[in-house]
C-alpha cells in the first residue's frame, strides 16, 4: 500500500513535465558554432572585444537597427534599411542569411547565402548567445520560438472550460482582482462570455493596442480564452 | 482520524518524532512548508491553501510581522508613496496557511525538516524557498554589509529605504549622491535607474544644484533609452552615468571618508547608494541547492529544484533562464509551482506552464514606462518568447495611463500575496 502512491507520484511527474517543455529553442548553437566558424568567420567576429573586419563585428547584433555598428562602412542600402526601421531579430535575419541580396539588395555582403533552414537556426541560436540575455535586459529579443496556437473557425462556438479557465485565471489575478475592482486595471468580471472571447482574440490580432493584454492574449489559444471568459463569466 | 496532526515539534522531541512520520497518504495532510514572505513565497501559500480546499497542511515561515514590498519602494525615495503603504501584514492571507515569523536557519533534505531559530522543527513533503537576495561578499571593495548603516544599499526594502532617504534629504547644497549600481544578474534590472529617477526628483525640489553619480559596471541596462530620455527631460545636468569604459566598473568605497575611488581618484560624496552582486538568499545555499553561481538552478517546467525534486525555488533565488528577478515574476512562478505541488501530492491536473513578468518604471510624477516579455519553458531554461518595452516620445496621456496601470497593478499584486 506504501509504495503505489509515490509511483503514482513519479508518473504526474514525468508527465508534467514532458507537458510542459512546449516552446523551441532556437536551435543548436554548438552545432552554429562550427557553421560560424566555416561560413562567417572569415569576415565577421563575435564574443568579447570583437572588433570589425571585412564584415561589421556581430556581438549585440540581435535587437540591433541594421547599419549602426560604430565605425563600420556600410552600402547605402544597409544604411538606408536601417534609417527605414529594419532590425536585426530571428524573423529578419533568417531571411538574410538565407539570401542576404534578397532582403537588402545592395548589401555588400558577398555572401551566397545559407539555404538550409536547419543550418541558420543552429547558426541563429550561436549568435544569440553573444546578444543581450532577457535575464538582464527584460526587453532584449526572445530566445526561443514562441508556440503558436492553432486557429479555429467556430471559436464563437467554443464551451470553455471553466476549471482551466480557474487555472489559467491566476496570471490575469496578478494585475486584474478577483472581486471584480478598478484601480487603474480594468474589471474583468461577469462579462458576458462572447464579449470577452471577442476582446481577447482583437488583443491576439493586435486591434486592441494594449501591449501587456496583445502579449497575454497572444499567446492563449481558442480554447484557452473560451475557458477564461467562461470563469470570469461565472465569478461573483 | 489525524486531520489536524501537528507539524511544529518542539526541539525536545524532534528528531525522533520526525524520523516516525513517513510521508505516507492517508494518514495525514500532506505537508508543505513555504520558506520567504514575499512575492513568490506568500502568493505559492496563498495559492497551495486556496486550491487544495484544506488538504494541505501549510506553512509560511517569514521573519518579519510586516512585508515590506521592494517593488514602489522607490516611489517612496521619491516622496511619491507613503512608508506605509509599502507594508502588509499577513493577517488576511487564509485560514488554510499557518504563518510562523522566525528564521529558518537549515534544511535537512535527507530528513526533510527546516529548523528554525526559535528551535522548532517543521517537517515537509515538499519544501518551497522563496527567500529573496542576499550581497555577495567583496563585489564592492571597501564595503561590506556592516557599513550598511553608512553606505546604505536599500537594495531590501524597509529601514534601510528609509535611511537612504533621510540621508538624501540632509545633503548639503550642491552636493553628490553617488550609487554604486550592481553587475548582472540582480533583482529587478530596472530598479537602479527608477531609484535614479525619483531620487532625481526629490533632489529637484529641496536642492536642484546637487549631482547624482552613476558607477556602473554594465555598459548597458534595461529601459536605458527612456531612462536617458527622461533624465535629459526632467533633470537636466543633475545626473552621470559612468560606464565600465570610463571607470564605472571598478570602483572602490571608503565609509570611514565617505569617499569614492575612481580609477585611483578619490572623490568625496554626501551620500553613497551601495547596490553589490547579488547571490540567492542565505537559506537557499544553506539546503545545498544552490550552484557555483550563487544562486539555484530549477527545471524550466517546475521551478523544481535540479538538486532536489522534493525543493521548489521561486524568485530571485532561482535560475531559471531568461526571467528577470523581479515580484511579478516570482508571482508568476508561484503559480506553476504550486499548482505542480499539488499534482504531486494530490494528484489534481497539471497543465503546462506558463510565465509572464512586467516592470513598470516611474521616470517622474504620472510618467512611467514599462517592459515586459512572456516566457515558456524549453528543456535548457524559461526562454523568453516574446517581449514589448515603452517607446521614447510617448505622449503624457498615455505616460500617466502606464502609471495608472502601474498603481493597478500593485493592488493586484498585493491582493494576490497577501490576500
Amino acid at each position: 500500500m506504501r509504495r503505489r502512491p509515490l509511483r503514482l507520484l513519479a508518473t504526474i511527474t514525468l508527465a508534467a513535465a514532458a507537458q510542459s517543455a512546449a516552446a523551441e529553442g532556437i536551435g543548436d548553437a554548438a552545432r552554429g558554432a562550427d557553421l560560424f566558424k566555416g561560413q562567417c568567420a572569415g569576415c565577421h567576429q563575435i564574443g568579447n572585444g570583437a572588433a570589425n573586419r571585412v564584415g561589421p563585428r556581430l556581438t549585440g547584433v540581435f535587437g540591433r537597427r541594421a547599419g549602426r555598428v560604430d565605425g563600420f562602412a556600410y552600402s547605402k542600402a544597409m544604411a538606408r534599411m536601417g534609417s527605414d526601421g529594419l532590425t536585426w531579430t530571428l524573423e529578419t535575419l533568417d531571411p538574410y542569411v538565407a539570401n542576404p541580396r534578397a532582403l537588402v539588395s545592395g548589401t555588400r555582403m558577398n555572401y551566397r547565402g545559407l539555404p538550409d533552414a536547419t543550418d541558420r537556426a543552429d547558426l541563429l541560436a550561436y549568435l544569440r548567445d553573444f546578444s543581450d540575455q532577457p535575464g538582464n535586459i527584460p526587453e532584449a529579443e526572445p530566445t526561443a520560438r514562441k508556440t503558436d496556437p492553432d486557429l479555429d473557425p467556430a471559436i464563437l462556438a467554443i464551451q470553455g472550460d471553466p476549471d482551466y479557465g480557474a487555472y489559467l485565471s491566476s496570471e490575469c489575478a496578478t494585475c486584474h482582482q478577483a472581486d471584480g475592482s478598478d484601480q487603474g486595471i480594468p474589471s474583468i468580471t461577469r462579462w458576458p462570455p462572447q464579449d470577452f472571447v471577442v476582446a481577447m482574440h482583437a488583443y491576439k490580432q493586435k486591434l486592441r493596442p494594449h501591449p501587456v493584454m496583445q502579449m497575454m492574449a497572444g499567446r492563449l489559444s481558442n480554447d484557452e480564452i473560451a475557458a477564461l471568459a467562461a470563469y470570469f463569466a461565472m465569478l461573483d | 482520524m489525524i486531520l489536524n496532526r501537528r507539524h511544529f515539534i518542539g526541539t525536545g522531541l524532534a528528531t525522533g518524532a520526525v524520523l516516525a512520520a513517513p510521508t505516507v497518504w492517508g494518514q495525514a495532510k500532506p505537508r508543505v512548508v513555504v520558506i520567504g514572505g514575499g512575492a513568490g513565497g506568500a502568493t505559492a501559500a496563498r495559492y497551495l491553501a486556496k486550491d487544495s480546499d484544506g488538504a494541505l497542511n501549510v506553512t509560511l515561515v517569514e521573519a518579519n510581522p510586516v512585508y515590506t514590498t521592494c517593488f514602489f519602494s522607490n516611489l517612496h525615495l521619491g516622496g511619491i508613496r507613503a512608508f506605509d503603504s509599502l507594508q502588509h501584514g499577513y493577517d488576511r492571507i487564509g485560514a488554510g496557511v499557518t504563518v510562523v515569523h522566525d528564521l529558518a536557519t537549515a534544511v535537512d533534505r535527507a530528513a526533510r525538516t527546516v529548523t528554525l531559530r526559535g528551535g522548532q522543527v517543521l517537517a515537509y513533503d515538499r519544501l518551497v524557498l522563496s527567500p529573496g537576495i542576499d550581497f555577495k561578499d567583496g563585489s564592492v571593495p571597501g564595503w561590506t554589509v556592516e557599513h550598511a548603516e553608512v553606505m546604505p544599499h536599500a537594495y531590501k526594502a524597509g529601514p534601510q529605504t528609509q535611511l537612504l532617504k533621510a540621508m538624501v534629504q540632509a545633503m548639503p547644497q550642491g552636493g553628490t549622491f553617488a550609487m554604486i549600481a550592481p553587475p548582472n544578474p540582480y533583482r529587478c534590472p530596472p530598479g537602479p535607474y527608477e531609484r535614479i529617477s525619483m531620487i532625481a526628483h526629490l533632489l529637484k525640489a529641496g536642492n536642484p544644484t546637487a549631482k547624482i553619480l552613476i558607477l556602473d559596471p554594465k555598459e548597458k541596462f534595461s529601459k536605458q533609452a527612456l531612462f536617458e530620455e527622461a533624465w535629459g527631460k526632467y533633470y537636466d545636468g543633475m545626473v552621470d552615468w559612468i560606464s565600465p569604459e570610463f571607470g564605472g566598473g571598478a570602483v572602490e568605497v571608503r565609509p570611514d571618508t565617505m569617499e569614492v575611488v575612481i580609477e585611483g581618484q578619490a572623490q568625496k560624496v554626501d551620500v553613497c547608494n551601495v547596490i553589490p552582486g547579488q547571490i540567492a538568499g542565505k537559506i537557499a545555499a544553506l539546503a545545498g541547492v544552490t550552484d557555483d553561481s550563487g544562486w539555484a538552478p530549477v527545471d524550466p517546467a517546475t521551478m523544481q529544484a535540479r538538486a532536489d525534486a522534493t525543493v521548489y525555488v521561486l524568485g530571485d533565488s532561482s535560475a531559471q533562464g531568461d526571467m528577470p528577478k523581479s515580484g511579478f515574476s516570482a508571482n508568476s512562478q508561484a503559480k506553476v509551482a504550486s499548482m505542480t505541488i499539488r499534482g504531486e501530492l494530490l494528484g489534481s491536473k497539471v497543465f503546462a506552464a506558463k510565465y509572464s513578468n512586467t516592470c513598470w518604471s516611474l521616470l517622474a510624477p504620472d510618467d512611467a514606462v514599462k517592459v515586459g516579455a512572456s516566457y515558456e519553458p524549453t528543456p535548457e531554461k524559461i526562454a523568453s518568447v516574446e517581449s514589448f518595452i515603452s517607446a521614447t516620445g510617448e505622449d503624457a496621456a498615455l505616460r500617466k495611463a502606464t502609471y495608472d496601470e502601474s498603481l493597478g497593478w500593485y493592488a493586484g499584486i498585493t491582493a494576490d500575496m497577501f490576500g
